[in-house]
């Protein structure tokens, strides 16, 4: 049933991404940029509050007067700014909830990334608060229905012992304090907000809280332009004779309200309840299975840190050495914060797969699915290659090519390292190479397609060495549901091998024997043209 | 190289996700009553008498309890119920026994109950009965009320006075 719906969410999502990429490109694509919007409209928020507190006074009578007069009289600064610090909120809860309903689409939030999930919660209803007491300053006749309605759903809650929507029908009962109060609701619960969203983010390896400039910049313009375009105003003074029955809601942040109408107060509270609980609990519902974490091997680990630099889950960290290697440092894995992704594998510069005199063991590997049997399947997969151009598919199987008869499958295609490209085009195991990831603005293990790129790109250890012929090695990145346009690309790129003249080997095919050697850890010797030890 | 006419479609299409939100925000318009209803109110807090009086304690009861604890009265705290009827021409549309707040009942009952009505004329009456007795009300008041569109007319209990206002 989840499954179900997270494909027909999952396959919405793609149908709009695409198109966003074409015009946008996949780095500014602003579905594939949620959390850093969020991040983005949330400091747009903070700024125009703070100055519009200057303007604002708290007073009863005075709160509704000095918004107004900030709007009219002063509508080309603060008043924009009221309708960026209204229009920035709304786009902030516009960005959360595409940005849970994409990470539950893609299926980002359970094994290791239930912390994330499970801090997005609090985050909503935090957002939510600060957005609600924000009505209430305004002290309109939408303030006084939120007022009402806000309190009626508190009264229902046996937590009070006189109803507090009773301050709220008759002059006299309220004060200017109150809304010294609602100032102070309204600066603490953001910050508290700001507190929840530092810690959404504590366990994940770099992660995007700023968009990129020019789609910042480009946000920043269209806010401007429609604040201009319909500045945000209030609804008439509050007048406690008249019921505010009528009243232009915010739909972002006030959904529930006209549902109290209709479910009761203890129908919004079940519903409030129901979604906070099942939201809470989906990333066990029901758990995702995963291979075993990455394991350290001490006598191939010289702590070099690349391992620990490239993953994405801040599940590897550097500590003081435990045996008696001459290094200060050595590699040490958290199981509850590894996914078994395998970027650590393809990080690591032991990770290679030329050996001959000595078994296929690298400084860091998954006991699941270990470097020697990714080799030994490479090789494999690359007896089973025939036609006018032999392409071995390296596939995430979280991509398009996942599906691909004869890839080599992997958790991500980071995993593969720069070397087994070279040892598959050396060996002329194959006339060509595609590595077949996710598609570019949503990689499944969020920094595997960079990586990937900027290892080929001699951007980033380890390198795909210079004498591997680029010509013949091709990155494709497609999502799952784009099979055929994966199978497409890698048509193109079959032919356009098939024009090159036979590569061939610089160095000596593996022999059957030898694979076998290899992955039962014999000695075999170092050969030739090998890439170097770490 | 930036390609203006692209970063100008790009414009574009924030532009409009962004009108789209500002459209949204405070359109379209809820409408919680009909048009031509005003809203009648009945809300108040009040505390019923206790349900039973003090009783003197015998010296033997006092001798049982601890030294710094002795009393010579025990005074049970929990509260009456209080009962509640509202008319409106003639017809209740309302009538409630009002149950003490508080774990142990000893807190004041409460009310909070708003009735929608056409707009119009009405004779309002409100009745309680905050003691033991058994027939009649202690507390009582009726009026012809003018129901104006989107009117609040709210019917309040002052402890102070110990009688029902309308506003």
């Amino acid at each position: 049933m989840i499954g179900a719906v997270r494909y027909v969410l999952r396959y919405g999502f793609e149908l709009i991404e695409r198109p966003f990429d074409r015009l946008f490109g996949p780095a500014l694509n602003p579905i594939a940029q949620l959390g850093a919007l969020g991040f983005f409209f949330f400091w747009i928020v903070a700024v125009t509050g703070i100055y519009l507190f200057i303007f604002f006074d708290t007073g009863i009578d005075r709160a509704y007067e000095s918004v107004e007069h900030l709007t009219d009289a002063h509508w080309f600064h603060a008043g924009v700014m009221r309708s960026l610090h209204r229009y920035s909120s709304d786009l902030m809860v516009v960005m959360v909830v595409v940005h849970l309903l994409r990470e539950f689409a893609y299926d980002h939030y359970r094994g290791a990334r239930w912390f994330s999930w499970l801090t997005g919660v609090p985050i909503i209803a935090l957002l939510y608060v600060s957005g609600i007491t924000g009505y209430w300053l305004v002290w309109d006749r939408l303030a006084y229905y939120v007022a009402i309605t806000t309190s009626e759903l508190l009264d229902y809650l046996p937590i009070f012992g006189e109803p507090i929507a009773r301050n709220f029908i008759s002059t006299g009962t309220l004060t200017s304090r109150f809304f010294t109060l609602m100032v102070f609701m309204h600066v603490a619960v953001p910050l508290f907000l700001l507190f929840m969203m530092w810690v959404h983010i504590l366990r994940i390896s770099r992660p995007r809280v700023n968009p990129p400039r020019m789609l910042a910049a480009l946000s920043l313009i269209a806010l401007v332009v429609v604040s201009l375009w319909k500045p945000a105003v209030s609804q008439g003074h509050v007048d406690l004779a008249r019921a505010p029955v009528e009243v232009g809601l915010d739909w972002f942040f006030l959904p529930l309200y006209p549902m109290t109408d209709f479910w009761g107060r203890g129908g919004v509270w079940v519903f409030l309840g129901a979604f906070f609980l099942i939201v809470g609990l989906m990333p066990w519902l029901p758990p995702l299975r995963r291979l075993k974490a990455a394991e350290v091997d001490l006598a191939h680990c010289n702590g070099c840190a690349r391992c620990a630099e490239d993953c994405p889950y801040e599940a590897i960290r550097m500590v003081r050495r435990t045996d008696s290697l001459p290094f200060p440092t050595q590699a040490q894995v958290n199981p509850s914060l590894c996914v078994s992704c395998g970027i650590c594998v393809g990080a690591c510069p032991s990770s290679t797969p030329f050996r001959r005199t000595q078994s296929l063991k690298t400084g860091i590997d998954l006991p699941d699915y270990t470097l020697a049997q990714l080799r030994e399947r490479t090789i494999t997969a690359a007896q089973e290659l025939n036609g006018a151009a032999r392409i071995l598919v390296f596939a995430c199987e979280h991509g398009g090519g996942a599906a691909h008869p004869g890839c080599v499958a992997l958790p991500c295609v980071a995993m593969a390292p720069p070397s087994l490209i070279d040892f598959v085009l050396s060996k002329n195991l194959a006339d060509g190479v595609a590595v077949a990831g996710c598609a570019e603005r949503s990689c499944f293990n969020r920094l595997g397609k960079v990586w990937t790129e900027q290892r080929f790109a001699q951007e980033r250890d380890p390198y795909l060495r210079t004498r591997v012929p680029r010509e013949r090695v091709a990155t494709l990145w497609t999502s799952a549901l784009e099979r055929g346009r994966f199978e497409q690309q890698l048509m193109q790129f079959a032919n356009a091998v098939a024009a090159f003249p036979p590569a061939k080997p610089r160095v000596q095919p593996p022999q059957p024997e030898m694979v076998r050697t290899a992955v039962h850890e014999a000695p075999i010797p170092v050969e030739e043209g090998s890439a170097p030890p770490c | 190289m930036l390609n203006p006419i692209r970063i100008v479609g790009q414009l574009g299409v924030i532009g409009a996700l962004f009108a789209a939100v500002a459209l949204l925000s405070n359109r379209p318009v809820y409408r919680q009553t009909p048009s031509d209803t005003g809203i009648v109110m009945l809300t108040f807090v009040h505390g019923a008498d206790r349900r039973a009086d003090c009783r003197r304690l015998s010296a033997e009861e006092i001798a049982k309890l601890a030294p710094n604890m002795r009393r010579t009265e025990d005074c049970p705290r929990e509260r009456r119920p209080i009962y509640v009827e509202l008319d409106v021409d003639g017809r209740t549309i309302y009538q409630a026994s009002l149950r003490p707040t508080g774990i142990a009942r000893d807190g004041p009952s409460r009310v909070y109950e708003r009735f929608v009505l056409p707009t119009g004329q009405y004779d309002i009456a409100v009745r309680m009965r905050d003691t033991a007795r058994i027939d009649g009300f202690d507390h009582q008041r009726s009026e012809r009320i003018a129901l104006a569109p989107d009117q609040m007319f709210v019917i309040d209990f002052r402890n102070e006075s110990g009688e029902f206002v309308f506003h």
